[in-house]
């Protein structure tokens, strides 16, 4: 049967392969490293994937709602609150506003103050919820109408906590794509190092290859084949163990917070499948310039 | 066919070829001779590319062995056979697979080239040791294999460097014999030897010139030889 271009582009002549004797120790390397760095990759992976979900809800679900703030003395807070509810039901983009009941309020505090608060005994400000429409209101000239008839009235969008947490997880998230970066890289270099050595204990033997009118290229294809087919191996067994670790995660939770929502969700457990692919190119790509560079200083 | 023309090699400072003009037509057969260290070997790997002349010309199939990139000169050694005296097999490949390894790298299917194959180990009396690794064989044996390795691919030169050099009187003239039928089957042959005996065997075969390195400058030896 005839073989594919593509196919014989990237493995070669299998023929090619037997002509190199098995190497030892370089072989047991590339399948390690492989299998270690793909193991790392999908849990830099699952970070990523993480991260980024993380940093959507977290826009999604601040950009949202905002809390307005009514500061009054007790005696006009209630008629200042009703103001307010009036002004943000006319304002085109506000799709609900509610005060907060007292008891809302309460457990809002809780944590700090324990759960027998008296908020009598303290000058709360009264909480209004505002949940946006579709487009949202416009908050500058919210704040400016506030400002006129309710002077208590505060707006906060939370665009100013928001931004941080967002790009916290966005950071967290580009970490992810860096670490798999840097995993490739790593894992190039070390296959380039073993593609090296199993090019300079074979050096006798490319000697002989080329005296009988092998060409750089049927050398090459030798062990770029055997360094590709071990990448993708030892990435293939890295990546389930990776997946095994993940699923063993804990299952994500309110409570767990970040750290139990680690793993990948729907399409995202497809990703990993990737992983092996990748290392097998990296493999091919960096033992072949090894090979190319090693061959032309050999003979 | 192959052509040297005033060619020079130097290396570490050192002088090891002068000078040097030959030239090989084809379906000629010729002794290389001269003491040890003489640049017999270095004469031949300049003939195959294995080695640049420093100074001087090599033409080899009409091309200039130094405009020759990596691959072409790869495409010029599958037509020139080549014996070493140390052989050079891969030792984990059975002989039949070191035998058939010019036709595996120029990509032949040597499935399909069996039969020659086994022709060829027939020839050089070699088919009973088809699946041997190469250090199980003895000199005699690891000869003649290099021998058909250097003619599978059917080349029009043969170089051989000392064939005989580590094998009884019989059995050099069993290579004799085979080196011989194949200049008459029309290859040129440039064998480098001390061995004068051979030379003179050969002399009572076939037409042969004799070269001799001498002081770095290759001569034509006289009738004594």
């Amino acid at each position: 049967m005839s073989r594919g271009p593509i196919r014989t582009a990237l493995l070669g002549d299998p023929q090619a392969a037997r002509v190199v004797p098995p190497s030892g120790f370089t072989a047991h390397l590339t399948l390690f490293v492989s299998g270690a760095m793909a193991f790392l990759a999908v849990f830099a992976l699952a970070l990523s994937l993480a991260s980024g979900r993380l940093a959507d809800r977290w826009a999604e679900e601040l950009a949202r709602s905002a809390t307005l703030r009514i500061n009054a003395p007790p005696d006009q807070r209630a008629a200042q609150t009703e103001a307010a509810l009036k002004i943000l039901r006319q304002t085109p983009g506000v799709a609900r506003a509610r005060a907060l009941s007292r008891e809302e309020q309460a457990a809002l505090l809780a944590p700090w103050f324990g759960a027998d608060l008296q908020l009598d005994d303290l000058p709360v400000p009264q909480l209004i919820e505002v949940i946006d429409g579709e487009p949202g209101y416009d908050a500058a000239g919210l704040r400016l109408r506030l400002s006129a008839e309710v002077p208590g009235a505060v707006l906060d969008d939370h665009t100013r906590w928001r931004r941080p947490l967002v790009d916290a997880a966005h950071s967290l998230r580009r970490l992810g794509w860096a670490a798999i970066l840097l995993i490739g890289g790593a894992t190039a270099a070390m296959i380039t190092l073993a593609a090296n050595a199993a090019l300079a204990a074979n050096a006798q033997v490319i000697g002989v290859l080329r005296l009988v009118g092998a060409q750089d290229r049927y050398i090459a294809q030798a062990f770029v084949r055997r360094f590709t087919l071990r990448a993708l191996f030892g990435a293939v067994v890295g990546v389930a163990f990776g997946l095994a670790g993940v699923i063993l995660l804990p299952e994500a939770t309110d409570e767990g917070g970040f750290l139990t929502g680690l793993g990948f969700q729907g399409i995202g457990w497809l990703l990993p499948a990737l992983i092996p692919l990748l290392g097998a190119l990296v493999a091919f790509v960096a033992t072949w310039a090894a090979a190319r560079r090693a061959l032309k200083e050999l003979t | 066919m192959i052509e040297l023309e005033n060619v020079g090699y130097s290396y570490g400072g050192g002088e090891l070829l002068s000078d040097v003009s030959i030239q090989l037509v084809p379906g000629s057969f010729h002794f290389l001779t001269g003491p040890s260290g003489s640049g017999k070997t270095t004469l031949l790997k300049l003939c195959y590319g294995a080695l640049l002349a420093t100074t001087g010309q090599v033409r080899v199939f009409d091309q200039d062995m130094r405009s020759l990139d990596r691959d072409q000169m790869a495409l010029l050694r599958r037509r020139i056979g080549v014996v070493h005296q140390d052989c050079r097999f891969l030792d984990h490949l059975p002989l039949a697979d070191n035998i058939a390894l010019p036709l595996t790298v120029s990509g032949h299917d040597t499935a399909k080239e069996g039969s020659d194959l086994q022709e060829l180990m027939q020839w050089v009396d070699l088919s009973s040791r088809a699946d041997a690794l190469p250090p199980e064989l003895s000199g005699g044996e690891r000869q003649r294999a290099a021998l058909a390795r250097a003619v599978i691919m059917s080349p029009d030169v043969i170089l051989a460097d000392e064939p005989t050099g580590n094998v009884d009187w019989e059995m050099s003239q069993r290579l004799l014999q085979l080196l011989v039928e194949l200049n008459r089957m029309g290859k040129t042959v440039l064998i480098a030897t001390h061995d004068l005996a051979l030379i003179r065997a050969a002399k009572s075969q076939v037409q042969v010139r004799v070269l001799r390195i001498s002081n770095q400058r290759l001569q034509l030896a006289g009738a004594d030889l």
